[in-house]
């Protein structure tokens, strides 16, 4: 393709600062964020034809909860399936019908709003907002880690901790806006969805506008790759579907699914179980406040696991995550049962960290594993361990609680047997960590391989 | 391998606002959710 949201053009020039790089990825990262705080939307779409209460003809909770769900589902797939292109087009192109997708995914869904037609919402949030969160997600992802051969860990980790924080703004900024839109005759949420397409459409262009990809070949001034190499990183490349032949992909699949299903499976309990076990003690209000507090863990945790995995290295990372992860998770209950609340609220706070380091260092291992030349792809195909987790989880963690309650155990106690279960999965995790060795060599690009999806990086960079 | 020179390096003033352009968003938001999570100590 040529133009300008082509890859030859989006070179950087001579001078360009990589450092420029971080904060465009963040400005698609911010945004995309906000499908994590949707659910502040759900009280007033229950309301938009009753206003003040719902009506007969309002929307159900149960009908708008597939939103989400549809938004995730496509998130997935989009990731999965747009990856081979994304290595082809390069990611200003696909920042740019990220942005189109995500944007006008509120457009659509604001139209849906106003007609009061579900489908719309689902249309446009769901699919093809849920298309623009995938493209988004994945798209800055490998050209960091080009940008940062040095530092891919603290690279990725900055990225996807805007993922995290993206929640933070949009939760408030929706109130914000519904707030000042609302009326006697209307909800705001028609208003509020086209205002923050609009915010969302013009803050994901500046970040395809600015993102440059390295010229071939490209290191840091002053730079130069480690001489001791370290085995569990590679400086050849796989094809991005030849890694779907290796084992290490399935392992990275599991030790990445495993980590996000005993994280979301306790994530969206969080509330709820702080308030059976410490009843009396806890609130609704200081329940949420909870909530906030592990959404602010896992947001610092994406970026500090992600950029302690530079100088730990990725593997003892997920060690770290799956030891005292699964340490942290037998331990819960019995901080329940002491009545130590304090202890409790930490160590929950520690699994959030790990659970959001999960995700953000999972790009720089692709990375040692399969090579750069791919990464972007590969980490889109694997983020279906990601859509996975995300329906295991909470159906795991659910089912569970109410086994136990219908079996009579107590409501506090209930969640015992889960963070057991939970723990009992990261020991699986770890065994699949341990088990990932380097790539054979039979999997890696030879000489010419490149011409099917560039123009850029050329054939020698495949064997250096 | 390349040791690309900076010849024409990206003006510093740009970079800082770029920066600031994602950090100012991010800080109100993680500002508003402190405030929520001091609800739990309150």
């Amino acid at each position: 393709m040529s133009g300008f949201f082509s890859k030859q053009h989006s070179v950087a020039q001579p001078g360009y600062s990589r450092w420029l790089v971080p904060p465009a990825a963040l400005s698609v990262h911010l945004c995309i964020g906000q499908a994590y705080a949707f659910s502040v939307f759900n009280d007033p779409l229950t309301r938009v034809i009753g206003v003040g209460s719902s009506a007969s003809d309002d929307w159900k909770l149960t009908t708008l909860g597939w939103i989400f769900s549809l938004a995730i589902v496509f998130l997935g797939l989009s990731a999965a399936f747009g990856g081979k292109w994304l290595e082809k087009v390069g990611p200003r192109l696909t920042m740019f019908v990220a942005a189109c997708c995500f944007g006008g995914g509120f457009l659509i869904s604001a139209l849906g709003v106003h007609l009061h037609e579900i489908w719309l919402i689902y249309l446009g949030y769901g699919v093809i907002g849920g298309i623009g969160l995938g493209l988004g997600y994945v798209s800055p992802v490998s050209t960091l880690i080009k940008w940062f051969p040095d530092r891919r860990g603290m690279a990725t980790g900055m990225a996807i901790m805007g993922f995290g924080g993206g929640a933070m703004i949009g939760a408030p900024l929706s109130v914000l806006l519904m707030d000042h839109f609302k009326s006697a005759e209307s909800v705001g949420v028609v208003q509020t969805f086209l205002v923050m397409g609009g915010l969302y459409f013009c803050s994901m262009m500046i970040g395809a506008l600015t993102i440059r990809i390295p010229p071939p070949n490209w290191q840091p001034v002053g730079w130069t790759p480690p001489v001791v190499q370290n085995k569990m990183i590679t400086d050849k490349h796989v094809h991005i579907d030849q890694a779907l032949k290796t084992p290490q992909f399935y392992l990275l699949w599991l030790v990445l699914c495993l980590n996000v299903t005993a994280g979301i499976g306790v994530l969206g309990q969080a509330s709820v179980m702080i308030q059976e076990m410490f009843k009396g003690l806890v609130t609704p209000a200081s329940a949420a406040g909870f909530v906030g507090l592990l959404s602010l863990f896992n947001m610092g945790g994406r970026f500090f696991w992600s950029s302690a995995s530079d100088f730990l290295g990725r593997k003892n990372t997920y060690f770290i995550f799956f030891v005292v992860g699964a340490g942290l998770y037998a331990t819960i209950p019995s901080m329940g049962m002491a009545g130590n609340m304090a202890l409790f609220v930490l160590l929950y706070a520690l699994i959030m960290s790990m659970y959001g380091g999960g995700f953000s260092t999972i790009p720089a291992y692709l990375a040692d594993i399969f090579g750069t030349r791919f990464v972007g792809g590969i980490h889109g195909r694997l983020l279906t361990a990601w859509s996975t987790a995300g329906v295991l989880g909470p159906v795991l963690v659910n089912y569970i609680r109410e086994y136990q309650i219908g079996q009579g155990v107590a409501k506090a106690d209930a969640y015992n047997v889960t963070m057991y279960i939970m723990a009992g999965l990261l020991v699986v995790g770890f065994i699949a960590n341990l088990s990932i060795r380097p790539v054979h060599e039979k999997h890696h690009m030879k000489h010419g391989d490149f011409d099917e999806l560039d123009g850029i990086y050329p054939a020698d960079d495949a064997e250096h | 391998m390349n040791q690309i020179q900076p010849t024409k390096p990206s003006h510093p003033i740009l970079l800082v606002l770029f920066w600031l352009y994602v950090l100012i968003p991010l800080s109100w938001g993680v500002w508003s959710t402190i405030k929520k999570a001091l609800a739990l100590f309150g």
